[in-house]
């Protein structure tokens, strides 16, 4: 776990666990297939679980409990004792499982530079469009009827 | 009382059979899969994950089909499911202020700062029946504005709260864990947080009727829907091994924002008092019923006359829950053979004490 105590990595390490964990399953399949990675030893088998979802009253407020939510987690371990981890909403083993890999892969100097060019940012990309397309769609529905009312006034 | 009973293992195969046979329907016409309840009855789904209390689209697509479509069968089979997976823990409180909005609404204020977003709603349709339907159509593809929404819209409630003039939300002193009412029974007087988490996975039938109950003058707390907004927000964890949030997914959420009738006190002004909200998925109306009925469950929290059911929280409480609620409705159906034969008989022996009695003061009559 020495790796994680770097200065730099947290954050990052943040970031690429939340795009990896958002990312479509099949897209990292075809990045691992073509990344050719070392031999890794599974710590924890993928396990589906559940986390309770914790909310604000009013938003704000005390917190309460909302339900919960389903997430599969694993970790996988190379042979330096580095430590990948996956988690991900909902049942999908293999998704953790790659969620893991890439993890791992990730916190090592020799893959870093060239995953993260060639998987994190286009999958970033990705998922930054399509979150815009959807603000688009609904920002299509905002009402604008006040505001012609104010200027015919 | 229920006796348990032996017997009927055949017919009781053949049951599951033939339940299988009628949940099939005919098979000449394709089955129905999973992906296509949650991808084309999201609504459906929406409603077994808040009141099977578990946030997964698959496993209540899943369980809609498995129950035909009954929705409080399809909880039922959710609830069940849960308690076999382990509680790998508790999220980071989600942030409903940075929701990705789909939709977000105010009956209270028309100007509000990002504006009103109508988002998919089926508020303006006419409510006629679309034949068009009965036939495959091609996918849609809905308009795009130029812009996408402001990255940051301010909840009503915190705009009007800077004035003063909205009851401020905030946690107690240090932030307190909630009670877990999944791993606690849930006992009396429940408070807020208890209160709010037996709200959200209450029936939404039931919760609709305690709130219309409120608007129609039991207890009615002169609700504004203040703020509606429906959107996805992160789920964030805090994994054991790093000991720092990370975002796993995202979960869409709808939340209601009731502003009602104004209360003050000596120390405070008067001021808006609230009601809040919180669902699963696109769920706005189990949203609001939910506002209305928080907000009518504080009532001896601000001082409120208690006169009216939606106001009783152990009343509300212990009621809400369909899976309790049909479950002890339900069981009326399992044999009841000792029971009823008791009561058989005793009635018997009231009538026969009743008849002889009746003869004797007959005879009595006679001889007078």
């Amino acid at each position: 776990m020495n790796t994680i105590d770097t200065p730099e990595i947290p954050t990052a390490r943040q970031g690429w666990l939340s795009v990896l964990a958002m990312a479509p399953c099949e897209a990292l399949e075809n990045a691992l297939t073509a990344c050719a990675p070392p031999s890794l030893t599974w710590l924890r088998q993928p396990q589906t679980g559940l986390f309770m979802v914790r909310a604000r009253a009013g938003g704000t407020g005390a917190q309460f409990n909302l339900g919960e939510a389903s997430v599969t987690r694993c970790a996988v371990q190379d042979e330096d004792g580095r430590i990948g981890i996956g988690y991900v909403r909902g049942g999908n083993a293999r998704h953790a499982e790659l969620v893991a890999i890439f993890d791992l892969l990730l916190q090592k100097d020799d893959y870093r530079a060239e995953l993260l060019a060639t998987v994190i940012t286009p999958l970033t990309e990705r998922q930054q469009a399509a979150r815009l397309t959807k603000s688009r769609q609904a920002a299509a529905t905002r009402v604008n009827f006040y505001t012609m009312a104010r200027e015919q006034a | 009382m229920y006796v348990a009973v032996k017997g009927g293992e055949n017919a009781i195969l053949n049951s599951h059979e033939l339940l299988a046979t009628a949940r099939r329907g005919d098979a000449g016409i394709p089955e129905i899969t999973p992906l296509q309840i949650r991808e084309q009855l999201r609504l459906a789904v929406a409603r077994v994950m808040s009141e099977g209390s578990l946030y997964d689209e698959d496993l209540a697509a899943l369980a809609l089909k498995q129950a035909a479509g009954d929705q409080i069968e399809a909880i039922f089979l959710l609830r069940a499911y849960r308690t076999t997976l382990p509680r790998f823990g508790y999220s980071v409180p989600v942030d409903t202020s940075r929701m990705a909005l789909q939709r977000r609404i105010s009956a209270a204020f028309k100007d509000l700062p990002g504006g009103q977003v109508l988002g998919p709603t089926y508020d303006y349709t006419q409510r006629l029946l679309d034949f068009s339907l009965v036939e495959m159509q091609p996918a849609p593809i809905p308009p795009l504005a130029a812009e996408p929404l402001p990255d940051s819209m301010p909840r009503v409630t915190d705009l009007l709260g800077h004035e003063g003039l909205m009851e401020a939300e905030l946690p107690a002193h240090g932030d307190p864990a909630p009670a877990d009412l999944s791993r606690e029974p849930l006992s009396f007087p429940a408070d807020r947080a208890t209160r709010l988490q037996n709200l959200a996975r209450g029936d939404e039938g039931f919760l609709l009727a305690m709130g219309y109950s409120t608007q129609r003058g039991y207890a009615n707390s002169h609700p504004f829907a203040g703020e509606i907004r429906m959107g996805d927000v992160a789920l964030e964890i805090i994994p054991e091994e790093l000991g720092f949030a990370v975002c796993i997914g995202e979960i869409t959420l709808t939340e209601c924002q009731m502003i009602n009738q104004f209360a003050g006190s000596r120390t405070v002004p008067p001021q808006f008092t609230r009601g809040y909200g919180l669902a699963f998925g696109e769920a706005e109306r189990k949203a609001m019923a939910m506002a209305l009925v928080d907000r009518s469950l504080r009532a001896s929290e601000l001082g409120e006359e208690m006169k009216s059911p939606a106001q009783q929280q152990e009343f509300v409480l212990s009621h809400s829950d369909n899976v309790e609620a049909s479950g002890f409705v339900q069981h009326l159906k399992l044999p009841h053979y000792v029971d009823f034969q008791s009561e058989l008989e005793l009635l018997r022996k009231m009538r026969a004490k009743r008849a002889k009695v009746g003869a004797g003061e007959t005879a009595l009559e006679e001889t007078v």
